[in-house]
């Protein structure tokens, strides 16, 4: 009995092999063969599983597995591969070591091998926080343009990637603290909000244009001392400068009051310990030729 | 007297409970427990209220359709809820911003990912699978389910453990093994629930009327017994606290990696393969009319297929810590069960053969038949994705998802599809469908959905694959990986097209099968109680 429209159709026609003779709610099966096609690649498939799993490591033995008579192994054949790679780049990796850092840039074989190197470097590495197009986020320098937190030299970067930013691992690690000013209770609110607005005044309108000049004041009695009279910064001390309207956290006045509330601490890992020596020279050559490398 | 029992039982339990609920260590766990506390709570109350009602005799003449009823019902709920969370992710994926601040912790991406594969399997699958295993044991073997209202038990405790494990995974509780994610304490509801099924299902095949087991219920068989032991073993975990949702498993590192693709895998197999299987072989024929093609074939391709699939799993974990030994075994085991595989292909497609013509009439016939033409698609792909060298490139990429979407929209939501338009007059006595050509819209809605989804998918993955993996002259990586996210977008938005049309289908199959319960004309009194044969 059939529910949906195929009630013209005879259930056995002329010209049907026999069924089996076994029925359950009218359904009967025909006693036609397995087709031989299917049987046979069927045997195929075995024939070729156990060709295949003498020739590769496959069964489970009392102490170990067989090894295979190809002595096939996947750690083997991926040590093979980055060791071919590592053979073929040691005489331009050597080269690249030995080399002033300054001389990197321009140099007519390393330059190219030392950048498209750097950039797998970096996408692999860097590109979690900076971004794989370098462009930074809030709190992670951007890398294309020529304002450099802790100076922009062959030098100067190959030594932030080496040790890294005001991390615990790294003894060399470049270290500098900004105060909390509000939090810690160096200065009072008012002078917090006057000092921003001052600070905003340098690059673009304050909001409040009356505080300016108090905050100057605020400014150069707290904070001269390492973003420089003129706030242009101090890249011995990772100083940003203040005037260039180019901001690491934003420069609205919530953003810049709660930098001087709370201040800032951003941290960068050192690579000295994950990455090959030719690998930050690598890194820092691509970097330098982003854009604003000095 | 049986009643006194129940009371103080569900009393117990309602109180303790209400305890576990006030002891809770983390919210997933508090929140279920004052779950299981109202559904002890309201099972006490109602029991209270029927204790000195006079008991009706228990029914015995004709089959259990009732829990049948209520299986198509939750089956198409779960299923368009399952379908529409699917949309969702996939439309997450293309637009992050769908990540709300607000939503944050329940509902970002993370979140409902598990809900939705585990509401388009398990709730939507599951309940596919208990429904129409019910029905057809029940009519193959000319008996009525065994154990009384034990069939009931199976269909509302399955309930119940979807619901723990889909608030589960919105408020946090869960052991992260994909497809296993429930804690401790549902799956071993779960436990419960699936050995009453067992129960049921074997109670009634050993009272059956006919000389022979159906072939469908060898593989409804092999689908139980295997999930159970499945689950049992991928399970094993120590719970940290009675009254908290956390448990360590206890199977260390690489092992506990194997024994959950040997259990990852075989839900494809047993669950999503053979259990189906099972209803292939029951609505093709009866759809189509026709014998079965070859029962040499459906006894070889049987146990072929329950033999080798247990073995197939390692090939999800190739270049791993596994052993090399032990991958190479899941990849020979993956191709050999190629043509298992095939051979409830073969015989569901051949059983059409002096029936073609009905696939120009029949939009349900034509469901089942293209299920069964992207499960032969899907059981190609999947042996030719377990060889190493394929699997190099696929693995982790989207391509894998497409390959589980052109089988689980393919092969389970078709001939899912179809066995609900099946049992929907059946079972509510209607003499046909309200709409067959709201059936055909479904079938264009649906196939060209999944086309979508699974060709982008395979663009995607097979790009983002090469991506990763090129290398320039100085074996330096060309792209980072977020210049392989950034290229796939056309095809996420592709995608979540296609999750659109396939939802839509299932909206439009819903309409019909309320329709056809309300609206398509009675079937004659004569035939409407259906009673075993004999």
């Amino acid at each position: 009995m059939s529910e949906t429209g195929n009630k013209n159709t005879v259930k056995i026609q002329e010209g049907d092999p026999n069924t089996t003779g076994h029925e359950w709610d009218g359904i009967m099966e025909f006693d036609n063969p397995m087709p031989r096609w299917w049987l046979w690649v069927f045997y195929a498939t075995i024939v070729w599983g156990i060709g295949y799993s003498i020739a590769y490591p496959a069964w489970p033995l009392v102490s170990e597995a067989t090894s295979g008579m190809l002595g096939w192994s996947s750690r083997a054949k991926v040590e093979a591969e980055i060791a071919a790679v590592e053979t073929a780049n040691a005489p331009i990796n050597a080269q690249l070591e030995a080399l002033e850092l300054a001389a990197i840039p321009g140099h007519p074989e390393l330059e190219d091998y030392a950048v498209s190197a750097g950039a797998a470097v970096f996408k692999t590495w860097c590109a979690q926080c900076h971004g794989s197009g370098a462009a930074g986020a809030k709190g992670y320098p951007n890398l294309l343009d020529d304002d450099w937190l802790w100076g922009g030299t062959m030098e100067d970067i190959h030594t932030t990637v080496s040790y890294g930013i005001r991390n615990e691992e790294s003894d060399d690690a470049r270290f500098s603290a900004m105060p909390a000013f509000g939090r810690d209770g160096l200065l009072e609110k008012e002078q917090v909000s006057q000092v921003v607005n001052y600070v905003m005044s340098l690059s673009d309108t304050p909001q409040d244009a009356s505080q300016v000049a108090a905050g100057a004041a605020v400014f150069e009695a707290n904070c001269a001392s390492c973003h420089g009279e003129d706030a242009s910064g101090d890249i011995y001390q990772g100083a940003p400068n203040l005037k260039d309207a180019i901001w690491l956290y934003g420069g609205d006045y919530e953003t810049v009051y709660e930098t001087v509330w709370n201040s800032r601490y951003g941290v960068m890992p050192n690579w000295d310990t994950r990455l090959s020596e030719a690998e930050i020279r690598a890194v820092s050559a691509y970097v330098h030729q982003l854009g604003g490398g000095e | 007297m049986s009643n006194y029992l129940k009371l103080i039982v569900l009393g117990v339990l309602t109180v303790f409970f209400m305890i576990a609920a006030g002891y809770a260590r983390d919210l997933a766990y508090q929140v279920h427990a004052v779950i299981l506390m109202l559904v002890a709570g309201g099972l006490f109350l109602s029991t209270l209220r029927s204790t000195d009602e006079p008991v009706a005799a228990p029914v015995t003449g004709e089959y259990l359709d009732g829990v049948v009823r209520a299986g198509v019902i939750a089956t198409a709920f779960w299923g368009v809820a399952g379908f529409l969370v699917g949309t969702f992710i996939a439309f997450q994926l293309a637009f992050p911003v769908l990540n709300f601040d607000w939503s944050e912790g329940f509902a970002n991406f993370g979140r409902l990912r598990p809900l939705h594969t585990s509401a388009v399997i398990f709730a939507f699958g599951g309940n596919a699978l208990i429904a129409t295993s019910f029905y057809i044991v029940q009519r193959t073997s000319a008996a009525r389910l065994w154990g009384g209202n034990l069939a009931w038990f199976v269909f509302w405790g399955y309930q119940l453990f979807i619901v723990l494990a889909a608030t589960g995974y919105l408020l946090g509780g869960t052991q992260s093994k994909e497809y296993a994610e429930p804690e401790w304490y549902v799956d071993l509801w779960l436990t419960v629930v699936w050995v009453a099924y067992l129960a049921v299902f074997l109670g009634t095949i050993i009272r059956r009327k006919e000389r022979h087991i159906y072939v469908a219920n060898w593989f409804f068989l092999a689908f139980i017994v295997t999930v159970a032991m499945l689950h049992v073993v991928n399970n094993l975990t120590i719970p940290v606290s009675i009254w908290g949702s956390k448990s360590v498993i206890v199977w260390p590192g690489v092992q506990d990696a194997m024994v959950q693709w040997w259990y990852g895998h075989n839900a494809v197999g047993f669950f999503l393969t053979a259990g189906f299987l099972g209803m292939m072989y029951y609505f093709i024929p009866k759809q189509a009319d026709r014998p079965v093609y070859s029962y040499k074939l459906s006894i070889i391709h049987f146990w072929a297929l329950i033999f080798i699939y247990i073995w197939a799993g390692p090939h999800h974990l190739h270049y791993t810590a596994l052993p090399d030994w032990a991958s190479t075994l899941g990849m020979v085991f993956s191709v050999v069960l190629w043509m298992p595989s095939w051979g409830g292909m073969i015989n569901g497609l051949m059983t059409l053969s002096g029936a073609w013509d009905k696939l120009r009439t029949d939009p349900v016939l034509r469901m089942l038949v293209i299920s069964v033409g992207f499960y032969g698609m899907s059981t190609f792909e999947g042996p030719m994705m377990s060889i190493r060298a394929v699997n190099s490139l696929s693995h982790y990429t989207d391509w894998t998802i497409g390959h589980v979407h052109s089988g689980a929209l393919g092969w389970n939501g078709m001939i899912t599809f179809g066995a609900l338009y099946y049992l929907t007059p059946v079972l509510w006595k209607r003499e046909r469908l309200y709409s067959l050509s709201l059936v055909s819209w479904h079938f264009w809605l649906a196939t060209i959905g999944i086309v979508l989804y699974a060709a982008s998918m395979w663009v995607t993955g097979i790009m983002e694959g090469l991506m990763w993996r090129e290398v320039d002259a100085n074996g330096f990586l060309v792209w980072s990986f977020a210049d392989t996210v950034a290229a796939k977008l056309p095809m996420y938005v592709m995608r979540g097209l296609g999750g659109v049309l396939f939802l839509s289908g299932s909206l439009v199959m819903c309409y019909n099968l309320w329709m056809t319960v309300r609206r398509a004309p009675a079937k004659e009194a004569s035939l409407s109680v259906a009673v075993p044969a004999e």
